[in-house]
């Protein structure tokens, strides 16, 4: 009986462990679903531009604008039809490094290897030779996906966006411009000129997902698929998931997370949260990991780190907080904060101990490394720095909310916060 | 070292735990990148170096403090896991699409059975790099196709990092601080000397704590004072003069050196190797000479005049010019602006530059000699705004009316007054000018005291 449960352990172990190494997949790997889920009608009308460059030859640009994470990158998957040429304007920062990613994806002919030829003159003329020598019938299409497109407005010029789509506008080779970009302003970074030769169509991906739609995307992308080896596990698996999320306090959980963003990644990530706690002696989905996965995701980092302050900081943050309320949210400088926190000292205080200006300009300075602290202007350093204008960058909510949490706060400190006038 | 770790693990139980949880299949994916925040000396690249060290993980460690450029950084993670030879590939200046093509090429040719982890240490650095930088890094996986997973460390939270038009959003954690009494007094009892108990060095980590815990919680800054310090602790002990349960005695002994090393050593104003000299040295008498005191600064006896006149015109409106410094003067009026402005006094709010003329103006008023304009003088003034204790205002190029601003705090014009043995008449002008404009009214009590000593000089 022994050893039947030492088996039943091990095959628990090896199931267990596969059904984690798909979710993580699924999950961090941001593996892209066959079909985009609540964006059908942009996808048939993507679909039918890319078919119409493909079928018929003709030359086509579109902008697909959404936020991030609304699964622009699945244009991606139609690529294997075209002679594709993907650049990203994350990686290509420069024109010429653009041509010459290009050059090489498109296996022209002078790339030998990995090494690119000639300078960018030369690059741009061979490419758009290499483009017009090609006509509606006897030539593959081509197909440019420019990731990141607000990026290459920025570039000098806008060589690359210019002839790109110069030559979608001419008669040549069938060529397919897709510009993917979470901005939507990017048709005002276009020069004139630029403009006028893009076709002005546009595909916004905005998801028009209801949360009871949102509910079935978590269930089913928690669920295991139906080929699963053991499908017993699998099973057991999708019926405690179907019951989680019929959970009152989880339905909850993924109502507050859908107000925040409708998008993917950020449920990805709460779902990886929870799903990473599964093992083998805890084999399945539980509400207390995902109760303890938003608790991770929805905390204030700035509460986090007013925690670990020392009472000296923590009372120039109070000091500076009443100069807030005082002077209605005006820059303030080293001396005035000083200064108020010599008049709590004097007035006000037992606990605290009197002292001396350095040690509270080194406190202050720490401050000002976590950044809880700013100057006005960055730069210019021509005023002493005790008298360098500044900003506190927390709010009143979250200093108050801080000193609630604050380990062993002594109590006129704390009064003195909560005291109206300082 | 492994007890140490073991008790650190303890500590950190939960946010560790979770880290584990993401590290711990390794043959597997992980989310792409993770954002580690925590105040300083909480152990984060510490953790994260011994989690990878233990379970034998592909790591490469970069500190963004050392990578001035990009390339420097490409070239560190290819070396650590290519090898040299992959980094030796990297062209002169290797842009990221060169390193993302080479990494592709590389992983293509050995692909990853473990996921491969990137450790950038106090990547705020990070900000001030290339743009494209931190939001590729952050999703690296996807641009090169490889299990690999990028961990940033950071004392700033992920608010300030990212970019304008979004990123990728990273899994965040915080390493929580130590807390007083529990960690940290046990940590700081790691490092006892030998030749003493324990208890007694516990004894002396409270004592120490219970004056610089309140300024400071960073632990290397404590573990440094710790050291410097338990020395001059003992000195009673060796001396026969106390035994190790006298706590009050060797309290009495230790305290007073303790305030004097935070307005010392803490504040680095004298070296450890100056202050361990101090403590050996018998007379207790000699002040130490610390970097900022200016009490050793010599200035030629006009020098001390003029930066006394420039205080006072930095520091004084104009319109009280007349009251102080002539002779016969009418009553100043309280006007409708004084009242105000009250509320701000120059004092917060910093010196205001001043014309040459009146500079020199009070100058005449204020030096107790008759005093010809010469060459000397004005070179005097030259020579202070090289000192930085005056500072010119405006272009370089206007020699007709040049401006200059007095950047010396109160308590140095106070320490050089008492040299030059200064008229009562100038102890009132400084005191009336605090009168009329500062509204905290116990500086300007606890400046009357100052200035009533001065008097008995």
């Amino acid at each position: 009986q022994d050893r039947c449960g030492c088996v039943l352990m091990m095959l628990c172990d090896g199931v267990c462990v596969q059904a984690q190494k798909l979710l993580r997949e699924r999950l961090c790997h941001q593996k892209l679903p066959d079909q985009p889920v609540g964006l059908d009608s942009q996808y048939k009308h993507l679909l039918e531009l890319l078919r119409r460059t493909a079928v018929h030859g003709e030359s086509n640009s579109v902008l697909i604008v959404g936020p991030r994470g609304s699964g622009k990158t699945m244009v991606r998957i139609h690529e294997h039809h075209f002679n594709a040429a993907p650049v990203a304007g994350l990686l290509q920062t420069d024109d010429k490094i653009a041509l010459k990613e290009i050059t090489r994806q498109l296996h022209l002919e002078n790339v030998v290897g990995d090494k690119v030829f000639g300078s960018f003159a030369e690059n741009l003329a061979f490419l758009l030779e290499a483009l017009k020598k090609g006509d509606k019938s006897s030539s593959r299409p081509v197909l440019f996906v420019l990731d990141e497109f607000d990026l290459f407005a920025h570039h000098k010029n806008q060589t690359l966006l210019y002839n790109l789509l110069d030559v979608s506008q001419s008669a040549q080779t069938p060529v397919a411009v897709l510009g993917l970009t979470c901005r939507l302003d990017v048709l005002e970074l276009l020069e004139k000129r630029v403009k006028s030769r893009f076709s002005h169509r546009q595909i916004h991906l905005f998801s028009s997902l209801s949360f009871a739609q949102y509910l079935d995307v978590v269930r089913a992308q928690l669920s295991l698929p139906p080929d699963f080896p053991d499908p017993k596990f699998s099973d057991e698996w999708n019926h405690s998931v179907t019951k989680l999320c019929e959970d009152k306090t989880v339905e909850e959980i993924l109502r507050r997370n859908f107000n925040g963003s409708k998008d993917f990644r950020s449920l990805h990530s709460l779902l990886f949260l929870a799903v990473s706690r599964v093992s083998v002696s805890h084999s399945t989905l539980r509400e207390a990991d995902l109760i303890e996965a938003w608790r991770l995701i929805s905390v204030d980092s700035k509460a986090n780190v007013l925690h670990g302050l020392s009472i000296l900081e923590l009372c120039l943050i109070i000091a500076m907080k009443h100069l807030n309320d005082t002077y209605d949210g005006e820059p303030f400088n080293f001396q005035m904060v000083h200064n108020e926190f010599k008049k709590f000292i004097q007035r006000k205080s037992h606990s605290i101990h009197k002292f001396e200006k350095p040690v509270v300009m080194k406190a202050f300075e720490h401050l000002l490394q976590l950044e809880l602290v700013r100057p006005v202007d960055s730069g210019v350093c021509k005023v002493q720095r005790e008298y360098q204008l500044m900003r506190l960058m927390l709010e009143h909510g979250q200093v108050m909310e801080a000193l609630q949490k604050y380990p062993q706060c002594p109590t006129d400190v704390k009064q003195w916060a909560l005291s109206a006038f300082g | 070292m492994s007890h140490q770790k073991s008790f650190q693990y303890a500590d950190l139980l939960s946010v560790l735990e979770r880290v584990v949880d993401i590290m711990s299949a390794p043959d597997q994916y992980s989310y792409p990148s993770v954002f580690i925040y925590g105040h300083r000396a909480t152990g984060k690249s510490h953790v994260v170096l011994s989690i990878m060290k233990d379970l034998e993980l592909p790591h490469a460690s970069v500190d963004c403090v050392e990578c001035v450029s990009s390339g420097l950084l490409f070239h560190q993670v290819l070396s650590a896991f290519f090898g040299p030879d992959a980094a030796a590939l990297l062209p002169r200046c290797p842009s990221l699409s060169d390193f993302v093509r080479l990494y592709k090429q590389m992983s293509s040719n050995s692909p990853a059975t473990q996921t491969r982890y990137i450790i950038l240490d106090r990547a705020e650095r990070m900000r001030d790099m290339d743009f494209s930088l931190l939001p590729a890094l952050l999703r690296l996986q996807e641009l090169v196709n490889d299990n690999v997973t990028v961990i940033l460390l950071s004392e700033i939270v992920w608010e300030k990092f990212r970019p304008n038009t979004g990123c990728f959003e990273p899994l965040l954690f915080h390493f929580p601080d130590y807390s007083k009494g529990k960690s940290l007094v046990q940590i700081l009892s790691w490092d006892h000397h030998p030749s003493y108990t324990p208890e007694l060095y516990a004894s002396y980590i409270n004592i120490l704590l219970g004056v610089f815990f309140s300024v400071c919680r960073d632990l290397r800054e404590l573990r440094h004072l710790a050291v410097l310090n338990f020395s001059k602790f003992c000195e009673p002990l060796e001396k026969g003069e106390a035994k190790e349960s006298d706590i009050h005695k060797l309290w009495k002994n230790i305290e007073p050196h303790l305030q004097r090393a935070m307005q010392t050593v803490y504040l680095r104003e004298v070296s450890s190797v100056q202050w361990e000299q101090q403590q050996m040295d018998e007379k207790e008498a000699t002040t130490l000479r610390v970097l900022s005191a200016h009490a050793h600064i010599e200035l030629p006896y006009y020098s001390k005049f003029l930066l006394i006149a420039a205080y006072l015109a930095s520091f004084n409106p104009a319109r009280t010019d007349r009251r102080f410094f002539l002779k016969s003067h009418g009553k100043i009026r309280k006007t409708n602006f004084l009242k105000k402005h009250e509320k701000t006094s120059n004092h917060l709010l910093g010196p205001k530059p001043f014309p040459l003329d009146r500079l020199m103006a009070i100058f005449y008023s204020v030096v107790d000699s008759r005093v010809a304009p010469t060459a000397s003088i004005f070179s005097q003034i030259s020579s202070l705004v090289t000192l930085q204790l005056l500072s010119q205002v405006g272009h370089d190029d206007q020699l007709d009316s040049p401006k200059y601003k007095c950047s010396v705090s109160l308590d140095f014009i106070l320490a050089i007054s008492r040299c030059v043995c200064v008229c009562v008449r100038l102890l009132d002008l400084l005191a009336l000018s605090l009168v009329i404009q500062s509204q905290v009214v116990r500086q300007e009590r606890s400046l009357f005291t100052a200035v009533s000593n001065l008097h008995l000089l």
